[in-house]
Order: structure tokens, then sequence, then C-alpha cells
């Protein structure tokens, strides 16, 4: 029986520097082999989101009958993965070598420290949620 | 209500020549024809024919225009024009059976209108019957008035193109009574009654390339240069919502259109099976036509390119198709392709008027294309079926093209124009901004087209 949360929602102290946060904006088609990827390196879990953003790539231009739209927001997919520290920079190199396809636009991998982590089924907190 | 009676003639003369390898049978066919010209035939398989043709063409408005027309607005305004387009069809229905069946082929004399002897289908009965293409056949009079009562659905439905996205819905339904009264009711017994005006100056408009096509062409850019362009345009990004929606409209279109073409041929005969050959090969060379372009001048052949070459090489051989043999199809669908594309690419930006969906730049240039090519290519030596006109020379003919085209397009132009500043005045033209930021389905219909 793990113990319950004591201070669910205030970090305990010293645990925030076991968990790691890692973003990363990818192209789309690049999704499925950048998961098969992470689950290889034993990632248990991850949410995704479809966006639209800009960065070096900037955008397109569309042309409809002659008229031309610029596309400033190109599509990409968000990764939020949660892992721990120790297993935070292989994450970060397994999305890196994946996901290049070595042109413009092949996106960005942000890694912050997450200050509490909770399971919800069990109240596990720290390392132990992930 | 005597439809094209030059044409009948021709038939009579080209049956007259299919006879002459056997002359032993010339007598017999004489003595059938005699009799015919005592007793009219209604044939069934006509009659199935047209009944088939009027569904086509109802098929061409809803689904096929509107879907094609939906997927190219903005998702905010699809709604709009899927109403636009069905309410458009169903006041014109009501009001063709009030008078503009009567205003078109009422048998009236005048050169203008065919008067209001048939208002509310006045006299009409199950006996009744009209005219057809050969002497001696004759439709009930119920599918003849049913038939052109779709195009008479379709041709207002046409115009919503010009002003999509930003006419107030009362204005768009009063304009399309008014237009439709003083513009397509006439301009349908010019061209098409035996007593119309430009008939009688044998000009050819087999399925419509002049009452329909230009007529809407015309209306749709008066109303875009009248309305002004939408909020936000060469400025926002005004990308169709849904290429997929517009190519599925377009193929329907194109299906319905063997019903628009086809069954102008009033009769299931070899003549209806001409355009139905024409309607099929004049758009498969206007769809490689305007892709080709696309290919040489940008390096991509795009769907909207496609979709776009569909529907300008229907248009171009509408009133060809009777006329023209299938080569001369293929290159008059190819060539109005080509007109089109640069009109809608090239001069429309330069203009800076705002025809949204490019009705004027599609059914306005292709239909005169059209109606002018036609005048061309029914020269026996093209492998048409041969020249009209008394003086039976192509120059005379393309005169008489050209003729029909000017009169309709001062004729729609006087109307439409007077036609928006009458409802200008009435109920006004445009919503106001806010409404048109926000969506006609919102504001106008209380709707939204999907909802996830």
């Amino acid at each position: 029986m793990p113990p319950m949360a004591t201070a669910r929602g205030c970090p305990a102290p010293g645990k925030g520097k076991n968990v790691k946060l890692i973003i990363a904006a990818i192209k789309p088609f690049k999704l499925e082999e950048v998961r098969e990827a992470l689950t290889a390196i034993g990632v248990r879990g991850m949410m995704v989101t479809e966006i639209k953003g800009f960065g070096t790539q900037s955008g397109h231009t569309e042309i409809y009958r002659g008229a031309e739209y610029a596309v400033n927001f190109v599509p990409k997919v968000k990764l939020e993965i949660v892992v721990s520290t120790a297993m935070a920079d292989q994450v970060v190199e397994t999305i890196q070598s994946t996901a290049a396809t070595g042109k413009i636009g092949d996106g960005k991998i942000f890694v912050i420290d997450v200050s509490q982590a909770v399971r919800v089924r069990t109240g596990e907190t720290g390392e132990d949620a992930i | 209500m005597k439809k094209l009676t030059q044409l009948s003639g021709l038939t009579v003369a080209l049956a007259a020549l299919s006879a002459l390898p056997a002359i032993a049978q010339t007598a017999t066919v004489e003595a059938a024809e005699t009799a015919a010209e005592m007793a009219p035939v209604v044939d069934k398989g006509d009659v199935a024919w047209m009944m088939t043709s009027s569904l086509l063409v109802l098929f061409m408005i809803i689904p096929g225009l509107s879907l094609f027309y939906g997927g190219l607005v903005r998702t905010k305004n699809m709604l709009s024009v899927l109403m636009q387009c069905t309410l458009i069809t169903a006041v014109m229905m009501v009001i063709w059976v009030f008078y503009g069946y009567s205003f078109a082929f009422g048998g009236g004399t005048s050169a203008f209108w065919g008067g209001t002897a048939k208002m509310f289908l006045a006299g009409v009965t199950l006996d009744s019957t009209a005219a057809t293409f050969t002497e001696g056949v004759e439709l009930p009079e119920y599918v003849f008035i049913a038939f052109q009562m779709t195009f008479a659905a379709i041709t207002p439905a046409l115009i919503v193109g010009g002003f999509a996205e930003r006419m107030k819905f009362g204005a768009v339904l009063l304009f399309m009574v008014l237009w439709g009264t003083f513009s397509y009711f006439p301009i349908a017994h010019m061209v098409w009654d035996g007593a119309g005006l430009i008939f009688n100056w044998s000009a050819i408009d087999f399925a419509g390339g002049t009452v329909v096509h230009i007529n809407a062409g015309i209306a749709a850019l008066v109303a875009a240069i009248v309305l002004g362009p939408r909020v936000g345009y060469g400025k926002e990004n005004m990308a169709p919502h849904s290429m997929t929606l517009t190519m599925v409209g377009a193929a329907m279109l194109w299906v319905g259109w063997f019903g628009f073409n086809a069954g102008s041929n009033l009769e299931a005969t070899a003549g209806a099976t001409l355009a139905m050959i024409n309607t099929f090969v004049a758009t498969a060379g206007a769809i490689l036509g305007w892709c080709l372009v696309e290919a040489l001048t940008r390096g991509k052949a795009s769907m909207l390119g496609a979709a776009s070459g569909m529907v300008a090489g229907l248009v171009a051989i509408t009133p060809a198709c009777g006329t023209t043999g299938p080569v001369g199809a293929i290159l008059l669908g190819f060539v109005a392709s080509i007109a089109c594309y640069y009109f809608v690419t090239a001069v429309k930006h330069k203009l800076g008027y705002d025809d949204s969906l490019d009705v004027f730049g599609v059914h306005g240039i292709g239909g005169i294309v059209g109606a002018i090519g036609t005048g061309i290519l029914c020269a026996p030596s093209l492998g048409g079926t041969g020249f009209v006109v008394e003086a039976g020379t192509m120059g005379a003919q393309v005169a008489a093209q050209f003729k029909g085209v000017v009169v309709t397009i001062i004729w729609s132009g006087v109307v439409s124009l007077v036609a928006l500043y009458i409802v200008k005045a009435i109920i006004g033209l445009r919503v106001d901004s806010d409404s048109e930021r926000q969506g006609l389905d919102q504001t106008a219909h209380g709707e939204s087209a999907y909802n996830y």
C-alpha cells in the first residue's frame, strides 16, 4: 500500500529534481516513428497535441485560382513527456535523432523541471508516479 | 413554344440524306412523315428521357452546385451558400408555375416575352403537348414545363457565387425574383421560343450558353461590383474550406449536365447521343487544358484547377453540344478552359472586383467562348452538323452568335443593375461588417455547418 500523499499539489522538497517534462514540437508525419523509438527505450506514456506555429520555417503559400494566401502557421505535433531525470537525456536524444529530417522546420525540444507529479489512481508522487 | 424549328428542318434533311442509299424506302419515309403530321406522336422513350433529364438538372443544383460553391467558401459561410441555392430553387419553381413559364413559353408572339396566357399554367392539361425537334413528335407539356423549370432554378443559383459570403438572405431572394422575372424569363423566350428575337437571328444555343451561363455570369459580375469586395479581401486568408466537397460538387455537376445538355435535345434520339458524347469529351479536354497551363506556369496542377476546368468545359460545350463534332468539342473545351484560367488568375486580380467564386470568370467567359465557338465548330468541314443561318456561311453564323451574346450581356447587365438598386432601396444588400466577420451561418441562419 503506497503512502497516501500528504501534501498533494505541494512540491515535496527535493522531489522536483527527480522528474523532468520534455516538450517537443515535431513534424506531424514523424510522430509514429518517434513514438516507436521512445517506447523502445522504455518511455511509458506521452501526451500528444496537434498544434500550429511558426519558427525558422515561417510558413508557405497556397494558391487557389490565382489567389495567393500565406499560411503563416505551420501544422506541428506537440509531445509532452514526463520522465525521471535519469532518463531525460536519452529521451531528448532519441526524439532529436528520430524526428530529424535535416530540412528546415524539424522542430524544437525543451526540458523543464517538474515540481510535482501525482498518479491519480493511487496517489503516488514524484518518480513513483511516472 | 416551337423550339428551334430551323433545327427541326435540319433534322428532317439529315433523315432524308440517310435514306438516300435506300431509295426504295424514301416513299415509305415520306408516307410516314405525312402520317406523323396528321397526328402528333408522344413517344414513351422521349417522355422517360425528359423526366430523367429534369431530375439530372435538379441534381446539378442540389447537391451539385451547392456543394461545389459550399466547399469554396469559408467554414462560417457554408450553410449560407447551401441555403441560398436551396431557397432560390424553391422560389424559382413556385414563380415558374405562377408566371415564369408563361413569360418564357406562353405562346405569345412578342419577340421579347411569352405573354400571360399560361399564367398559373392555365390551359395545361394531361393532353396538352409541347413541340420537339421532330415534326409530328411531341412531349406532354408537363414534362417540358418541369424540364425548363429546372433551368430557371439553376440559373439564378449560379449567381450566388458572385456575392457569396456577404449578401443579406432576404436581399438574395428578392433579387432573384426580380432578375428571374426580367432577365431569365425574357431571355429564355428570346433564345428558345419560336417567336424569340435571338432565335429568329438563327443563333444556335442548344442548351443555354447565353440563356443560362452568360446571363448568370454577367449578373454575378454586376452584383460583385455593386456589393463591393468582402471584408478583408486581398488581405485575409479566404481559402476554400473544403476542397473535397468542391470536387464532389463538381463531379455531380458533370453527371447532372448530361440531363442539361442531352436533355435539351428533347427526344431520346441520335441528337441526344451527340450532345452526350460532347458533354463527356469537351469536359475532358477542358480539364486537361486547365491543368496543363497550371503545370506549365506554376509547376503544379491543382485539384481546384481540375474542378474549375471541368466546369469551364461544361459551360463552353453547353451551346455547342448539339451541333459540334466530338473533336471540335475537345478543342472547344480546351480553348475555353485556358481562356477562363487566364481570366480568373490574371485579369480578375488586375480589375480588383471580388467575384468570390468566379462565376463571371468561368460561366461568363466560358459561355462567351462557347457561344462564339459554336458558330465556328458547327461547320460541316470541322465535323459539325451545319450552319443554320440563311446565308449558310461561318461568318454569318458567328455574327448571329455574336449578336445573341451582346444582347444577353446588355440585357442581363441592365436588369441586374436596376434590380440590385431596387433591392438596396427596399432591404439593403449587405450584412453589417460584424455579421460578415462572424459568418452568415450564425448571423443569418443561426446554425453551424460542423459541430464536432
